[in-house]
């Protein structure tokens, strides 16, 4: 096992693993939605399959968030 | 500016701070700040910014005030409901402080009028819930080089980033607006009232320290919370050279009109 951080947190995972597998295990509501930077450059959602997550990476999950008024 | 005896008094607690003064008072009284949107986060952002003397607040938001408003936006009274939510903002920045200008804008902001209407301020605050006009804020603010605040705000969770020119913009972190009804707003998921006042409260503080040009902008830096642990996240995000806005080579060059969520056209007629 290998530890990464996941949104400042640290989590045990098989690394590498494909940054897919990880936001399937983080439970990510509508993965097609969230835009994910790893050691802080994004990676387009176009690679999410192919795209390997290493030991000691940092992955940052950011989501859409409304709010506010209708204007 | 020379302030009143009145005005020293009423803004005493800015001018004995060390890093405000009356310089930076008086930066805050000749501020131009329009805030889009006078509900969750619009609220508490015009009763902050009038109370610390901002010289002029425009308000613009195209809806009348709803009994189910008044759970978080603070500035509307029971009174109120069914009145237009400039009007009803305006009323209350008038009575807590004379000294603000209030502009109103009783109109949606779209591509057509977002230049036109940015242009005479300082700085832009989004208090709005819905992506199409959160990017097009993000658009018209690059394009016309204005620093703006982005916030959002769903269920116990919030987010906010201050972008100036050069720094990263919402559309480096987030490309494009999600499909319409892909991301529920907070009519459709809901919000806990207070995380309103919590977001609203901070961009208020961005504002002000951009008027006075003390501390650090929340630049570069995604700031997020989720009450339920009341854990506070700041995220490094880089200015991004593709960006479609501000990249290296711009592709979007007018301002766009995203398609609205279903729901909230209909809510609208």
């Amino acid at each position: 096992m290998s530890t990464i951080q996941v949104n400042g947190k640290v989590q045990e995972v098989n690394a590498p693993i494909a940054l897919i597998d990880l936001i399937k295990a983080n439970n990510v509501e509508q993965p097609e939605m969230v835009s994910v930077q790893v050691n802080g450059e994004f990676v387009g959602r176009e690679n999410f399959s192919t795209f390997l997550v290493n030991s000691e990476d940092e992955v940052d999950f950011l989501y859409f968030m409304g709010g506010g008024s209708r204007c | 500016m020379d302030f009143t005896e009145d005005q020293i008094h009423r803004y005493s607690r800015h001018i004995i701070l060390q890093d405000v003064g009356v310089e930076g008072q008086e930066k805050i009284s000749n501020g131009k700040v329009l805030i889009v949107g006078a509900g969750g986060l619009g609220a508490p952002v015009a009763l902050y910014l009038a109370a610390a003397g901002v010289g002029t607040i425009g308000i613009i938001d195209g809806d009348v005030v709803d009994l189910s408003n008044l759970q978080r936006q603070v500035i509307h009274f029971t009174a109120d409901v069914n009145k237009a939510k400039v009007l009803s903002a305006k009323e209350k920045i008038n009575q807590l402080n004379p000294d603000v200008k209030v502009i109103t804008y009783q109109e949606l902001l779209t591509a057509a009028n977002a230049i036109d209407i940015i242009k005479d301020y300082d700085f832009i605050v989004d208090g709005t819930d819905n992506f199409p006009v959160k990017f097009l804020i993000n658009d018209a603010c690059v394009m016309a080089g204005k620093p703006f605040s982005h916030g959002g705000i769903l269920r116990f969770d919030g987010q906010t980033i201050t972008v100036v020119p050069g720094s990263a913009c919402y559309r480096c972190v987030f490309h494009a607006p999600p499909p319409p009804n892909a991301v529920p707003t907070c009519s459709q998921a809901g919000v806990l009232g207070a995380i309103a006042g919590i977001l609203g409260t901070i961009q208020a503080t961005e504002v002000l320290k951009y008027l006075t040009g003390v501390g650090e902008l929340l630049t570069n830096r995604l700031l997020t919370f989720n009450a339920k642990t009341m854990e506070f996240r700041t995220i490094k995000v880089k200015h991004n050279h593709k960006c479609s806005v501000c990249g290296d080579h711009p592709t979007i060059t007018e301002l766009i009109d995203y398609e609205q969520a279903t729901c909230e056209l209909k809510s609208k007629q």
